[in-house]
């Protein structure tokens, strides 16, 4: 399969201490294209989007982007790419913004209002001066989310972004992933559960 | 992005929390004035007899109190997830574990060395050897911090890491109490510091420039 335009996961082995998580999972993901990854609990889903993103090392096989190895493009990777994990990230005595002020400002000159609108449109814009602490579950992946959107990334790497949304919450992000992949994103999406992901979505079952 | 920028916006940010939390930040500070409140309480000892063993004193005191806010120099980035973003994010993990210590520098050690003099003025020291217990304090605490760096890296992912913490970074702050509590000694008797201070001077540049990259390495091998 042809990764030179993207991301691409080939024949990745992962071993955790005596279990064998990751048996050669293969994928590649271009421009507009979404992947929706499922599986059982624990079958490695987290896992593999760990080693995705390069936080993990795989024992076997590798991992590419624009056609070479992460590691040697590493800093370049991590720009390409906005990561949201199974925790929101968030640091519960800094307000939403200040959140989002500190992350995306590390990888690059943020501008307030740009952020305020990334809140918009995950539709916690009210929720911007509040510290994270008093916001509820639902409404921290809201925030994460806008995070992802702040990071201007094409590359969206996203752990069960409908965790805790409501029915709202889960059609604004589902709208959002669309936008994104059809704007000429890509969105690897891991969820246990059955989604509506753009029509263009391919599907990886993980086995286990 | 450049280095100075991403360090400026972790030393910010970690400031920031911390005056959040102000309790964090006091914790320490009282422990350490309480510890040497209770030397002279426990000994019941004469003027001089205090006065020998002031610098010792302080300088137990001041690591234990240091050791108090090392362990949540990581964990509480490790706990929320907000560690892993920041591997990710295009900046080396090194950069961002030298601007997390020395944010962490701040709010301890040089929090400790301000209240020194208080401290100093109960235990007998004379004024005349305030510098040198400064000018010791901080390259000692300084010393602690980035030693203490390493220990935090290679706990931050266990449950209660906070006791085997003490036990790796202890050991090796020894060197630190020894010529600290020296040059402070020695200053009180009205002998030279220098070598003591220069001692602790070298270990300070020595563990700024080996304990970052330790520290990323350990950090990158928990997060695996």
């Amino acid at each position: 399969m042809n990764t030179a335009e993207g991301l691409g996961v080939e024949a990745v082995h992962v071993w955790r201490g005596e279990r064998h998580v990751l048996k050669g999972v293969t994928l590649a993901i271009r421009p507009r294209e979404a992947l929706h990854v499922s599986g059982r609990n624990g079958s490695g889903k987290t896992t593999l989007l760990k080693v995705a993103c390069g936080l993990l090392r795989p024992e076997q096989g590798h991992v590419t982007w624009l056609g070479r190895s992460i590691s040697d493009v590493r800093s370049e990777y991590q720009h390409a790419l906005a990561y949201a994990s199974h925790e929101p990230a968030l640091k519960a005595d800094l307000t939403a913004l200040e959140n989002l002020r500190f992350m995306v400002g590390l990888k690059y000159r943020s501008n307030g209002a740009e952020l305020i609108g990334c809140l918009e449109r995950t539709g916690v814009a009210r929720c911007a001066d509040l510290p994270v602490r008093v916001l509820s579950a639902g409404q921290r992946r809201r925030v994460a989310m806008a995070r992802v959107l702040g990071m201007r990334a094409p590359l969206w790497l996203l752990d069960e972004p409908f965790t805790n949304l409501d029915a709202g919450g889960s059609e604004i992000f589902a709208a959002l992933i669309a936008e994104h992949v059809s704007g000429g994103g890509m969105a690897v999406v891991v969820a246990h559960h059955e989604l509506v992901l753009p029509t263009a979505a391919r599907r990886l079952e993980l086995p286990g | 992005m450049s280095a100075t920028r991403a360090m400026i916006l972790v030393v910010a940010r970690e400031l920031r929390l911390s005056f959040r939390r102000p309790d964090q930040l006091l914790q320490p500070l009282v422990f350490f004035l309480i510890v040497t409140t209770l030397f002279p309480l426990g000994l019941n000892l004469q003027l001089s007899l205090l006065k020998d063993m002031a610098p010792g004193v302080l300088w137990t005191a001041a690591l234990l109190s240091s050791l108090l806010s090392l362990e949540s120099l990581f964990k509480g980035d490790a706990d929320d997830g907000t560690l892993e973003q920041l591997v990710l994010s295009g900046h080396s993990l090194t950069v961002i574990v030298i601007a997390k210590t020395a944010a962490h520098w701040l709010l301890s050690g040089a929090a400790l060395v301000l209240a020194s003099p208080l401290v100093a003025i109960a235990l007998g020291i004379p004024v005349a050897a305030f510098g040198t217990m400064f000018a010791s304090l901080v390259l000692g605490t300084m010393t602690l911090s980035w030693l203490g760096s390493i220990g935090a890296a290679l706990t931050v992912g266990l449950k209660r890491g906070n006791v085997l913490l003490s036990l790796i970074v202890l050991p090796l702050a020894m060197p630190m109490l020894i010529f600290g509590a020296g040059a402070t000694d020695r200053a009180i008797s009205g002998m030279s510091p220098a070598g003591a201070l220069y001692f602790l001077g070298s270990l300070c540049l020595f563990t700024c420039t080996l304990a970052p990259f330790a520290a990323s390495a350990a950090l990158r091998i928990t997060l695996e």
